[in-house]
């Protein structure tokens, strides 16, 4: 086989895109909801496995092919986000942010064990939807479901930024996000704009919880804990409440973890995710893309 | 008012207490024994467990209908270990404790089985274990005996041996690389008898790396086992893993052989990996389906569960029937007198060979199959004797 030691960086690096773009995607939804109404979502894994499971009834049951199971799951999970918000965290608008967070865990909880209940704990296979060509550049190999997902989430991406940076929502959005209390006096529907960042963020989980399953072929309820917890360490280490943060952050802590893995440290792979998390929050709170924001008096 | 509520929760709970405590408490029907069963049937290896439930079920079921046993029924009486050894402990306490069995089936894993030793030595209840592979099952690190513990299957070390001797002999290859469940016993030791035959015949350990069992994600480790150049890959691991790992190194393009343990023995297995992934892979097993001594249980199982039966499945029908004879030999269900029956089981034939009982380790001395994946099909390729 020989592969030279360029060729397995390479591969290496491909590996760790792969997993980012991944990371990246559920740290989005993170981040918007943090940076919207300072909540951090612990339920927002599980709804990647809701996703997840979206995608799979879409595929097997419903006979979808790739891009439609993916709306399908989408649309679901966006849905889902919406109701969970004006459910469990609209009534704790005005209590304090622990008492959130709190219920964040409970429906996170609620999502993990409820799936259980409802799908059994039994690891479901999706079904291959792309074919299993794979193509070889110098030794570096990569198959088609990687370039698939690297597309589908950089779309995704550019899509979110599109919205937030140029649309009357999106304006919206970065307003409440300002200034919710001004933002309600110059006549924005701030309880609207909160549910759509809600839908928009468990829409891009559920993408990623799709992909997930595409990419590595398993589901179970419990899938959502590990990933969407290395997706919150991505969203810090970018800076949690900045969007370019998220992405960039995502992706890094891919390559960081493949990196980890290719020295053959590959059983510490998730302390060392951690440890950034340890790190960032020591050496400098605000993230890679974060400024220091002066309290306002 | 609110008084009234707290008042009104508190009667609830203890109605709730006193009725569950009076479901528990009914008396045990003499007319059966009750044999308990603590499984994997929910959590990452509940296939396993569902092939023991389903192969003790049927030799249970064959044996109430030929009148049971001693002239009492049978009853299996399940605990769900959610495939996590803290659970095991609990499972087993509660079927000894609660429901008073006379003898326990499980677990599937060494490590869950090892979590329901201790319980069965503190209530001197034997536990069978159809398919835990692990020396230290039977045998504690100082050399003392479990007493109370036995097994239909064969060891780790035995695996461990086989696969080396295999890939040496068979396949022709002196060059591998070994692939650890860093988290589970099971793993660790077919690799450290893997390696150690391997190198002590002369051949190389090119790379030995680990991963967590749970993991999915194993591409940069393959990358790296890939540049290692093994001609052959070992992995001594459970089927979750075992096809995602074979699967995403076939698309690195490791296209060496893969071998592996009886963890791979799952209908699961071809739907994780892709069928032709598994092509040029092969596994130690118990049992081939198709051998004259395993067809007519596998004949049965397939007309009542409507599917191929696995090694597990042979394995817990030997336990329970070796449960069973003990139970008879004895003529009482007497745990001592069950523990010195089984201790001398001999010359049982089982669906998985002729098992004998080593009084001194708690071991049965049987043999051992090679499966050749081809398409996703078992073939058989040989039988190896101890």
């Amino acid at each position: 086989m020989g592969s030279s030691i360029t060729q397995q960086i390479f591969q290496q690096i491909v590996n760790g895109l792969s997993l980012g773009s991944i990371y990246a995607l559920i740290a989005l939804g993170y981040t918007m909801v943090y940076g919207i109404i300072k909540l951090i979502n612990f339920a927002h894994g599980d709804i990647m496995m809701v996703g997840a499971y979206a995608g799979w009834y879409a595929i097997t049951v419903l006979h979808l092919s790739f891009l439609p199971a993916l709306l399908f799951a989408m649309v679901a999970c966006a849905l889902l986000g919406v109701v969970i918000e004006r459910i469990a965290y609209k009534p704790l608008r005005n209590a304090s942010r622990i008492a959130a967070l709190i219920t964040a865990i409970g429906v996170s909880l609620f999502l993990e064990y409820g799936g259980m209940l409802l799908v059994t704990a039994q690891v479901r296979t999706y079904p291959p939807v792309f074919p299993e060509t794979m193509y070889s550049f110098h030794g570096v190999i990569f198959k088609y479901g990687d370039i698939v997902m690297l597309l589908t989430s950089t779309i995704l991406m550019v899509l979110l930024h599109i919205t937030v940076q140029y649309t009357k929502m999106g304006k919206a959005m970065r307003a409440v996000s300002f200034d919710k209390d001004a933002a309600l006096l110059m006549g924005i529907n701030t309880n609207n704009i909160i549910s759509f960042t809600f839908a928009i963020g468990s829409a891009l989980a559920a993408a990623a919880g799709v992909l997930m399953g595409v990419y590595f072929n398993t589901i179970d309820p419990l899938m959502g804990i590990i990933p969407g917890l290395k997706a919150f360490v991505a969203a810090v280490l970018g800076g949690i409440g900045i969007i370019p943060g998220a992405m960039v952050g995502g992706l890094m802590l891919g390559l960081i973890e493949s990196i980890v893995s290719g020295l053959g440290a590959s059983t510490w792979r998730d302390a060392v995710a951690f440890l950034i998390l340890i790190l960032v929050l020591i050496v400098k709170p605000s993230g890679l893309f974060g400024k220091n924001v002066r309290e306002k008096v | 008012m609110r008084r009234n509520k707290v008042v009104l929760g508190i009667a609830v709970i203890m109605l709730g207490l006193i009725s569950g405590c009076g479901s528990s408490a009914a008396p045990a029907a003499s007319e059966e024994i009750k044999i308990g069963g603590d499984l994997e049937l929910s959590g990452g290896v509940a296939t396993y467990g569902q092939s023991v439930l389903n192969s003790v079920n049927l030799a249970f079921e064959d044996q109430n209908k030929k009148g049971g046993v001693l002239g009492k029924q049978l009853k299996f009486i399940t605990a769900d270990n959610k495939s996590e050894a803290g659970e095991s402990t609990s499972a087993i306490t509660k079927l000894i404790t609660q429901d008073k069995v006379v003898a326990v089936l499980g677990a599937v894993t060494s490590s869950n089985t090892k979590a329901a030793v201790p319980v069965s030595a503190d209530n001197k209840i034997p536990l069978i274990t159809p398919t835990a592979t692990n020396a230290e099952v039977t045998i504690n690190k100082d050399g003392s005996l479990n007493s109370w513990v036995f097994r239909s299957c064969f060891l780790d070390p035995f695996q461990g041996k086989v696969a080396a001797n295999f890939v040496m002999n068979t396949l022709k290859i002196n060059k591998a690389a070994v692939f650890i469940d860093q988290k589970d016993d099971y793993s660790k030791g077919l690799a450290a008898e893997f390696s150690k035959v391997l190198s002590g015949a002369g051949g190389t350990i090119t790379d030995t790396e680990n991963y967590v069992g749970g993991d999915k994600d194993f591409k940069s480790t393959l990358t790296r086992i890939k540049a290692s150049n093994p001609d052959v890959v070992f992995v001594p691991g459970y089927y979750n893993e075992v096809g995602l790992i074979v699967k995403q190194a076939r698309e690195l393009g490791i296209t060496v052989p893969f071998v592996g343990g009886d963890g791979w023995d799952s209908a699961k297995l071809p739907e994780l990996a892709g069928p032709a992934n598994l092509n040029n892979t092969y596994y130690v097993n118990h049992m081939w389906a198709e051998d004259p001594a395993t067809k007519p249980f596998a004949d049965a199982y397939k007309a009542k569960y409507n599917a191929e039966p696995d090694a597990l499945a042979a394995l817990g029908y030997d336990a329970a029937e070796m449960l069973i004879a003990a139970i008879q030999t004895s003529g009482s269900t007497d745990p001592e007198k069950l523990r010195s029956a089984l201790e001398n089981t001999k010359d049982f034939q089982g669906v998985t060979g002729v098992i004998t009982v080593d009084p001194k380790t708690h071991n049965p001395v049987k043999s051992a199959v090679i499966i050749k994946l081809v398409d996703g099909k078992k073939t058989l390729l040989t039988h190896v004797n101890p």
